[in-house]
């Protein structure tokens, strides 16, 4: 191996030792608590499925308006599906506001 | 400096089973400071893996014959764009552009969603970490770019079909394709994994998806204008296993873009995803495997290999695991709501995946098919282009009206009346056209009549919403039309974007059915052209002038027959076919002569097939219309494709809150 290689293997393998270990190098002693992966509880997990669910039922009312302004969805077929997916999108409102 | 190369390799190798092993016990354990020790691992491999390439980049641009590899693929009179270019064109470098593709994407997809998929990341670097070792580990073991010998004077040279511009840029973008969509493979194991099962995967990878979508979109439209243009048979799409490689996992991913949707607005549909998702990604492994083992007969492979079993256990191992993994989550992927109605959007995109996913295996058996022959039977059985043909019209054709009808459903019910109406103007237009084509005696060829009859359908209805939409905006927001179609698009980019990508498909649809059902050919018989003679075709005369030869055009002889072109007294041009001869490689590659109108799409094409002693040539003649409507509508697709890409800040603010991103530490 030419010493011009060998000089640059060894940085590469050096920056790349470095990188690996630079969370431990900058947090050396930490409790067992602070190393823990972030997790969502099981209320956060609820949380975020209900403003899922709200999100996918305003998309859906705000989309049902754009159809019907703009002549996809007929004026009964508006009226037989504005309803139930206002009551979605209030529950799950309501819900997150709980 | 090989060495430096194999060093970065093995370091690659290390750092990548470092982020498997050290990321799988970090998720598992939920240790953070080793998880971002494995992402660091990750992206610390793209380093080494930039600096590999770096290293073989080099030898090939100062025609380093001490590597074996440099000197089986370049020689010294090779242009420096090709010399180059030969990173991938043997086995070993486009290993090594996978690689470095892979973890490129890998590392900017970790480190973009480190925060906003922190659950899902900790296993998705893992899952990266699979599939970077084992190409990691073929460059090392099996097929090292890196090995030397005692420099020859010269090399090999590069094969000539792959000495054309397309060349430098075609396979890097089908690999930026095939290679992109490992990223949703990893989100969609990593949500499985996790537990994570809700739509922040299919956030996360979206663009990705996306993006290596269009990658794999455009590099096959590359890929068919350069056999269009270089091979020399005239035909931009010969079904080739290779070619249908490429196809496979696009279909998939065709799918899977569609079907995702009505997973985000309805929370159905997240087992079939999870399945695209995975068959998107064994597909593109199965394509490189077609590729590079050199187990099929095509025009593409270069090499038999010994790398074809280490690929097959791989796909096999993915394939299980995979399944086995989504088979596990299965509770966790019900769906929440049913199909409300056979008319509705959701129903179309069902029927439209249904369709492609069809098109995709029928495909698959096609190619595999040769394989299974030889394994059972002993004897290669092929199969030709009329079964692609055959299944390329009938499940093509359909989702090619599908198209058309699909906007215009609404999402969850529609009633037949309303369909009736909204699809009243498309539809006329549609027998329009039809009727006209009939008229006007294109009615030979009853696939090509229904493909523009449909494609008219899709057309009108595109055009529909673009303007209902763009009149519903402005009645609301008030001002110009203009401006209320500017923000039309602006607020609704995948939706109008998609309809920009249909209508790029739509002129690729119409080039096709043009440019195959209604081609004229002309071949000369047994008597070789003489000069002086001419040839009519299509209503225009090709007249010979007589064989002219340049005995030393940089690294080849080029020899070339030249026509002269009229349309009754008109004279439209000249026109030379030709050959070329490359003196290291010892090849001939056919030169073909096209002459292009974009007034009217038409081609003119003429390729020489041979010569005699005493001057005469033998050539063929293929009139195209309308295909150069294929070349245009990779424009309109990438036009498309960068609308629905482009970021949307009110997206990303609305994603941040439902996430509880605002304000989140950078933790992993």
């Amino acid at each position: 191996m030419t010493t011009f290689g060998l000089v640059l293997g060894a940085l590469l393998a050096i920056g790349c030792v470095v990188a690996v270990s630079r969370p431990f190098l900058r947090e050396p002693a930490l409790a067992a608590d602070a190393d823990r992966l972030y997790e969502p509880d099981a209320a956060e997990r609820r949380r975020l499925s209900l403003a899922e669910e709200r999100d996918r039922a305003l998309s859906a009312l705000k989309e049902l308006e754009f159809d019907h302004r703009t002549g996809k969805i007929s004026d009964e077929d508006y009226r037989t599906t504005i309803g139930p997916l206002r009551r979605q999108a209030g529950d799950a409102l309501r819900a997150l506001e709980r | 400096m090989p060495e430096l190369g194999r060093a970065a390799l093995i370091l690659c190798l290390g750092l990548s089973l470092y982020a498997t092993v050290a990321g799988s016990l970090a998720a598992r354990e939920r240790r953070r400071r080793l998880a971002v020790s494995a992402q660091n691992a990750l992206i610390a491999a793209f380093g080494a893996a930039a600096v590999a390439s770096a290293v073989l980049l080099s030898a090939l641009a100062r025609h380093d014959f001490s590597f074996t590899y440099v000197a089986d693929h370049t020689s010294r009179k090779l242009p420096t764009l090709y010399a180059l270019s030969a990173f991938w064109g043997g086995q070993e470098g486009s290993l090594l552009l996978w690689l470095l593709v892979l973890l490129g994407y890998a590392s900017a997809a970790v480190y973009f969603n480190r925060v906003a998929a922190r659950e899902v990341i900790a296993w998705v670097v893992p899952t990266l970490g699979v599939i970077a070792s084992f190409f990691a580990l073929l460059l090392v073991a099996v097929a090292n770019p890196f090995q030397t010998q005692a420099a020859p004077a010269d090399g090999l040279g590069l094969n000539p079909s792959l000495q054309n511009p397309y060349f430098a840029i075609h396979p890097p973008m089908l690999y930026l394709g095939y290679v992109g969509l490992s990223v949703p493979f990893a989100f969609a194991m990593g949500a499985l994994l996790s537990g994570r099962t809700d739509e922040r995967w299919i956030v996360a990878t979206r663009r990705w998806t996306l993006g290596a979508w269009t990658f794999l979109g455009v590099g096959q439209l590359l890929g068919a204008h350069w056999a269009y243009v270089e091979v020399g048979w005239g035909g931009y799409y010969g079904w080739d296993p290779v070619e249908n490689a490429a196809l496979m996992p696009w279909l998939a991913a065709t799918a899977f873009l569609h079907s995702v949707m009505v997973q985000e607005k309805k929370g159905m549909m997240k087992v079939w995803n999870m399945l695209l998702v995975v068959l998107a990604f064994c597909l593109s492994i199965f394509g490189t495997f077609l590729t590079r083992s050199g187990i099929i007969t095509s025009i593409h492979s270069f090499t038999q290999s010994s790398i074809g079993p280490w690929f097959l256990g791989f796909i096999c191992l993915i394939t299980t695991a995979s399944l086995l993994l989504v088979f596990k989550r299965l509770p966790l992927l019900r769906a929440k709501t049913k199909l409300e109605s056979i008319i509705s959007r959701e129903a179309t995109f069902l029927y439209n995946n249904l369709l492609l996913v069809a098109l995709c295996l029928t495909i698959l058996w096609g190619v595999t098919y040769p394989l299974l022959t030889q394994a059972v039977l002993g004897q290669t059985v092929t199969v030709g282009r009329p079964y692609y043909d055959f299944f390329l019209r009938v499940f093509g054709l359909p989702l090619l009206l599908l198209m058309g009808i699909g906007p215009l459903i609404a999402w969850r019910r529609a009633s037949w009346s309303s369909v009736r109406r909204i699809l009243g103007i498309p539809a006329a237009v549609s027998l329009a056209v039809g009727g006209a084509l009939i008229g006007l005696g294109a009615g030979s060829s009853l696939p090509g009549l229904f493909a523009y009859s449909f494609a008219a359908f899709v057309l009108a209805s595109i055009l529909l919403e673009f303007v209902r939409g763009t009149m519903a905006r402005q009645a609301v927001a008030g001002g110009g039309y203009g401006a209320a179609f500017v923000e039309l698009v602006a607020r609704n980019r995948r939706r109008y974007g998609g309809y920009v990508v249909h209508a790029a498909i739509v002129f690729l649809a119409i080039g096709i059915a043009g440019s195959s059902a209604y081609q004229s050919t002309y071949e000369t018989g047994t008597k070789a052209l003489m000069p002086g003679d001419s040839v009519t075709v299509a209503g225009d005369r090709y007249v010979f002038r007589g064989l002219t030869v340049r005995p030393n055009v940089g690294n080849h002889r080029e020899l070339r027959a030249a026509f002269d072109v009229y349309s009754g007294n008109t004279y439209l041009g000249r026109q030379a076919p030709g050959q070329n001869f490359y003196f290291r490689e010892q090849q001939t590659s056919s030169e073909m002569s096209i002459a292009s109108s974009w007034l009217t799409g038409e081609d003119r094409d003429m390729i020489l097939g041979g010569t005699t002693k005493t001057g005469g040539v033998f050539v063929k003649i293929l009139v195209k219309p309308l295909i150069n409507l294929i070349w245009l509508a990779g424009f309109i697709f990438v036009a498309g494709c960068l609308i629905t890409l482009w970021p949307d800040a009110r997206e990303v603010r609305r994603l941040a809150e439902r996430y509880g991103e605002v304000g989140a530490r950078v933790r992993a």
